[in-house]
């Protein structure tokens, strides 16, 4: 099916950031083996991994130091060759300090023995592929690092009909997934169809924004036939959030509360796809992953190939440092990522992006009132009343905050960053969700 | 004009009529006890006795579904009263105070970074839990203080939350929203507290805060009553051991245990000692002195009113008062 | 010592928007008006202007200050009061009118309330409503428009709105021959000052509709409320009625539906809500123009939809993403 004959559709609200890409023509270079990394037991959502690794122990890249430690989790791998030096408390993007492997390099860049290529990757059955992907490691790598073979494991009763693999990479600045869709579109392709075979779907549809016709040029290229399409989407922001992703492919709505599965979709990232390509094909865990180091901040922007576990000082130092006027570093894009202040921070399985933001790029205006102007309500791509809960919120009120659905949000930050009166929307909801998240654990006891 | 008048006159006739029917027509059958006790409550609405206000709890007591003591906001007066009405017992309760564990100003805790975003300790604790360098400590945006239905909580100049015993009735509420879970409820009698919550190794605290338990574990060697247990790398105090001696106060190489408690109190040793020194020898300051078979003296400026002699004399002799009126009576006798 | 990094939730950048742009936008916007004005109604005007803006300024730092709040007179909002107030009242008003109009406005109309953001009726109509109540003969005193430096004295005039009430009481019906269009729409008319030129106000509300600070949804609906209304009547019987074209370039029509029926803090928020506001508006007015007691009833009708906007916003709140049906979902 030839991509022009998909047609595209309309997700209400969202906004149009600058895009600020300022990275997406410099080629990915692979940052040297740092010589200590801390790979965090919590990369992914649901129970951190539990470590199978001592103190004294050799490893080499690939070698598995902790496993999952449950249904929603995934295993951790060391990234380097070299020698457990603990586990220890490290800081977290999360901001708190959990338990992490470090590891001490031994300079040699040694891979696991275990770690050989597959020939034959389509000829695996469903069951071992989705197997090889969970003893991978593998979680979304857009941000949201969900494990990919829960994913893929829909319960009975939900079928499932098409995959979309999401390329649309939305957040301005970031570049990392452009990047790889130049560089690896048949891996892409290729672990995309790995994934519909798993999931017995033929339709796969690459979503990616009208901003990186190269990239859909390229994976036009790789695409061999059947099913598989590629789909140039309008550039706007939040093009790449699952539900909005879905509605503008499908014309299909996810009911509240409920998942892609709901409509019969699963979305995948296209960092998520290349890596069940290099972990079925080639029979490597996720060790590494592109990242955009990037941002007015920082001296020598760059898109780089990191291991996970880096410290993100490192990552910086190597891109020449900051720049003195820089007031804040995040993690990921600039409307969704995490700031952080240690940066002795590891980079992570779902770090898509460092970004160092000057005086200047930041939201020099403090709170005003609220003019009831509606932007909050016009941009919303969830369709909710940012302004009202927003109120209730302020007031503690968390059940009237409940009542304009602020469960719904999806923390995109569409509203915050219309609002005239710079309220801090997004913040206001995640303490709402906090706050209702906490009474309900505590109503069931 | 006089028409005017009498169509006025007869129009609020007609209304008052109605009114009057109208409020005969829909009666509806209160037992006045509700109303009174609901007067008799502290009005504040709180809802830490865990029903809908305090007319809710009113009309729980009435009838038999909640218990005066639900109420820890009430005077004794008010509460002895409702009782009376009622028909029944009021239990005696202990009053307590919310007390904050922290003391982030004397140790100088700086902040990691500059926090921007919603002012309120709950919203800021999302953001990597929070400006200040000890994760533990009172993150100052006064949360305890907006939700604190009595006004006791005020923001001292230096950032930190200060309660007035005299106007907090223990309802809990503070205790509730504070993200760093950092206040607890204290009865007022055992008000020697450890002014820090950080769960932290020794070294850890150190290096944020001058004034925070860094578990030498002296306070849990000094104690005379198991009260003071060093867990999770913080001492905690057990008040029903508790005797108020502070001793444990005089060893905290940090400072970070404090006496709160408005007053002191000393041993005295009445007429019927007989001097069988069993006091002297079990004082932990050495503060009783006397020869054998006499009656013994303490000395109120040293005496730390732990009360052990209390417990070691057979003849109950010994007694507990307040330190200001021993000093005084010492004072006299010595003249 | 400062910390070096700041922290905050996503996002961490903001469009250029703040609230002294949005205000400062509405002043632009109301510059081509306030210019004709007083072009028309010649230094008096420019004085009422001047008055209106000082004592609003006053009163605002004044409330501000007393009522322990910090003092936010530079962002915007109460320049915007201020010209509107002065727009609201007649060239002649003594200064004191001008005056009582500013600490009506700003204390009563506003501050009282809590402030910028939290008023529940436009702060200018109140004033305007209380002046006219109050104040019935200076407040209508209306004067011909004699163009700057022409050198002619000013004539006393009623608007055309007054003028066809007046005749359609006396005479049973109208008489709308001497009246222009042309002059209407430029200006050329008595009235209140920012009232009169239609052709200015169109220019400012383009301006704010272009730069989003405005929607079309409540002055189109108010204006095609009142083209379609009158036009009905004035089928059934053009003696009596006036035809809609008269009716939607006369009085404070444009004023109100473009500037004051448009302020974001007392319209409803979401745009159902925006279009029931519009439509709300222009049948009040209607009503009161063809058969209340006042020839004018623009400020009315807002403000009484004012009132009504927390019930609008209630009942119109949108429907969140994925609220529909899961069938219909997964065709």
């Amino acid at each position: 099916m030839a991509s022009d004959t998909i047609k595209t559709y309309r997700f209400r609200g969202g906004v149009h950031p600058p895009e600020e890409k300022l990275t997406k023509s410099i080629p990915v270079r692979t940052m040297p083996m740092p010589d200590k990394v801390f790979i965090p037991l919590s990369q992914h959502l649901g129970a951190p991994a539990k470590p199978i690794v001592s103190p004294g122990d050799r490893v080499t890249v690939g070698t598995k130091i902790a496993d999952a430690g449950g249904f929603v989790s995934a295993p951790v791998h060391s990234s380097i060759s070299g020698v457990v030096k603990g586990i220890v408390d490290y800081p977290h993007p999360a901001g708190r300090n959990l338990p992490a492997v470090e590891i001490e390099g031994d300079g040699t860049d040694q891979r696991d023995g275990a770690v050989k290529p597959r020939s034959n990757p389509m000829d695996l059955d469903p069951g071992q592929i989705k197997e090889i992907i969970r003893e991978a490691g593998l979680v979304g790598m857009g941000g949201a690092t969900f494990p990919t073979h829960v994913k893929l494991s829909p319960p009975e009763g939900k079928p499932i009909d098409t995959l979309i693999i999401n390329g649309a990479e939305c957040e301005p600045y970031l570049t990392a997934d452009h990047r790889l869709m130049l560089d690896a579109p048949d891996h892409i392709v290729t672990g995309a169809e790995l994934m519909g075979k798993i999931l017995g779907v033929r339709r796969i549809i690459i979503a990616v924004e009208k901003n990186k016709m190269d990239a859909v040029a390229a994976l036009k290229k790789a695409v061999l036939g059947g099913d598989t399409a590629v789909v140039a989407l309008a550039v706007k922001y939040p093009q790449g959030a699952e539900k909005q992703l879905i509605k503008a492919l499908l014309d299909r709505s996810v009911p509240s509360g409920g998942l892609p599965m709901d409509v019969k979709v699963v979305v995948q990232n296209v960092g998520t796809a290349n890596a069940v390509y290099e972990a079925v094909a080639e029979n490597r865990p996720l060790v590494s992953r592109y990242c955009s180091v990037t941002g007015p901040g920082i001296k020598n922007p760059a898109n780089l190939v990191l291991r996970i576990g880096t410290p993100v000082s490192k990552v910086i130092e190597y891109c020449g440092g900051l720049t003195q006027d820089v007031r804040k570093v995040i993690l990921g894009g600039p409307m969704m990522g995490i700031a952080v202040w240690d940066f002795s921070v590891p980079v992570m399985k779902g770090t898509s992006g460092i970004l160092a933001l000057t005086e200047e790029y930041l939201d020099e205006n403090r709170e005003g009132p609220c003019l009831r102007c509606g932007n909050c309500v016009r941009v919303c791509p969830m369709g909710l009343t940012p302004l009202m809960f927003a109120r209730h919120t302020q007031l503690g009120a968390f059940d009237r905050a409940e009542e304009f659905n602020v469960m719904d949000c999806i923390e995109c930050g569409c509203c915050a960053y219309e609002c005239p009166a710079h309220i801090p929307l997004v913040h206001l909801a995640k303490y709402a969700k906090a706050e209702i998240q906490a009474r309900r654990r505590k109503a069931q006891g | 004009m006089f028409e005017s008048i009498i169509v006025l006159a007869g129009l609020g006739l007609l209304s008052a009529l109605g009114l009057g029917i109208a409020s005969r027509a829909f009666h509806v059958d209160t037992d006045q006890r509700i109303q009174t006790i609901a007067g008799l409550l502290p009005g504040a609405n709180c809802g830490a006795c865990g029903f809908p206000g305090c007319n809710g709890l009113a009309n729980a007591i009435v009838s038999g579904n909640g218990k005066i003591e639900a109420c820890s906001a009430v005077s004794d007066e008010n509460r002895k009263e409702i009782a009376r009405l009622m028909g029944m017992e009021a239990a005696e309760t202990v009053k307590r105070v919310a007390v904050i564990h922290c003391n982030f100003p004397a140790g100088g805790v700086g902040n990691k970074f500059e926090y921007l975003g919603v002012t309120d300790c709950r919203a800021a604790n999302l953001v990597a839990g929070g400006p200040k360098q000890c994760v533990y400590a009172c993150i100052g945006l006064g949360t305890c203080k907006s939700v604190c239905p009595f006004d006791a909580v005020t923001m001292g100049d230096s950032g930190l939350p200060v309660i007035d015993p005299e106007k907090c009735v223990a309802c809990g509420k503070c205790v509730e929203a504070c993200p760093k879970k950092i206040i607890d409820l204290v009865p007022v009698s055992r008000m020697v507290q450890v002014l820090c919550s950080s769960r932290d190794k020794g070294a850890r605290v150190k290096k944020v805060c001058s004034v925070g338990c860094i578990n030498c574990m002296l306070c849990e060697r000094v104690c005379p009553f198991e009260a003071i247990h060093v867990i999770d790398n913080i001492a905690r105090i057990d008040y029903e051991k508790c005797r108020v001696c502070g001793l444990c106060l005089r060893e905290c190489p940090t400072g970070t245990i404090a006496n709160l408690r408005g007053w002191e109190v000393v041993a005295e040793i009445g007429e019927s000692c007989n001097g069988c020194t069993l006091c002297a020898r079990a004082c932990p300051v050495d503060t009783i002195s006397g020869t054998a078979k006499e009656r013994h003296i303490v000395d109120p400026e040293r005496c730390i009113g732990c009360g052990i002699c209390v417990d070691q004399c057979k003849r109950d002799a010994v007694t507990l008062v307040k330190k200001t009126a021993a000093v005084r009576k010492a004072a006299a006798a010595g003249e | 010592m400062k910390e070096t990094y700041i922290l905050t939730t996503s996002p961490h950048i903001h469009n250029a928007e703040s609230i002294p742009r949005v205000m400062y936008s509405v002043v632009i916007a109301l510059i081509p008006a306030v210019l004709v004005s007083i072009y028309y109604f010649g230094v008096s005007a420019l004085i009422i202007y001047l008055i209106s803006i000082a004592s609003c300024l006053v009163f605002e730092a004044a409330a501000q200050k007393v009522m322990g709040r910090p003092i936010t007179i530079g962002d915007g909002s109460i320049m915007i009061t201020a010209i509107l107030l002065a727009m609201n009242i007649p060239s002649t008003s003594p200064w004191w009118l001008v005056v009582v109009g500013a600490l009506v406005a700003v204390v009563l109309g506003k501050q009282i309330y809590g402030g910028l953001g939290h008023n529940p009726f436009n702060p200018v109509l109140v004033a305007r409503i209380l002046l006219l109540i109050s104040f019935p003969v200076q407040m209508t005193a209306w004067v011909e428009p004699v163009p700057l430096f022409s050198g002619v004295d000013s004539v006393s005039m009623a608007t055309p709105l007054g003028d066809m009430k007046t005749t359609l009481m006396l005479k049973g019906l109208i008489d709308t021959s001497h009246f222009s269009y042309m002059d209407t729409f430029i200006g050329f008319v008595g009235g209140s000052l920012g009232e009169t030129s239609v052709l200015a106000l169109l220019v400012g509300g383009i301006f704010l509709l272009a730069r989003r600070v405005i929607t079309w949804h409540v002055p189109a609906t108010y204006i095609g409320t009142v083209f379609a209304l009158t036009g009905v009547f004035w089928l059934i019987d053009p003696t009596k009625y006036a035809n809609p074209v008269f009716h939607i370039l006369s009085g404070g029509l444009m004023l109100g539906a473009l500037f004051m029926a448009t302020d974001m803090v007392t319209s409803p928020v979401y745009p159902r809500g925006m279009l029931i506001f519009g439509i709300g508006c222009g049948i009040i007015t209607v009503l009161i123009r063809l058969f209340g007691g006042y020839p004018e009833g623009v400020a009315f009708s807002i403000l009484l939809m004012n009132a009504a906007t927390p019930l609008i916003d209630r009942y119109t709140t949108p429907k969140k993403f994925g609220s529909i049906v899961l069938d219909e979902a997964a065709k």
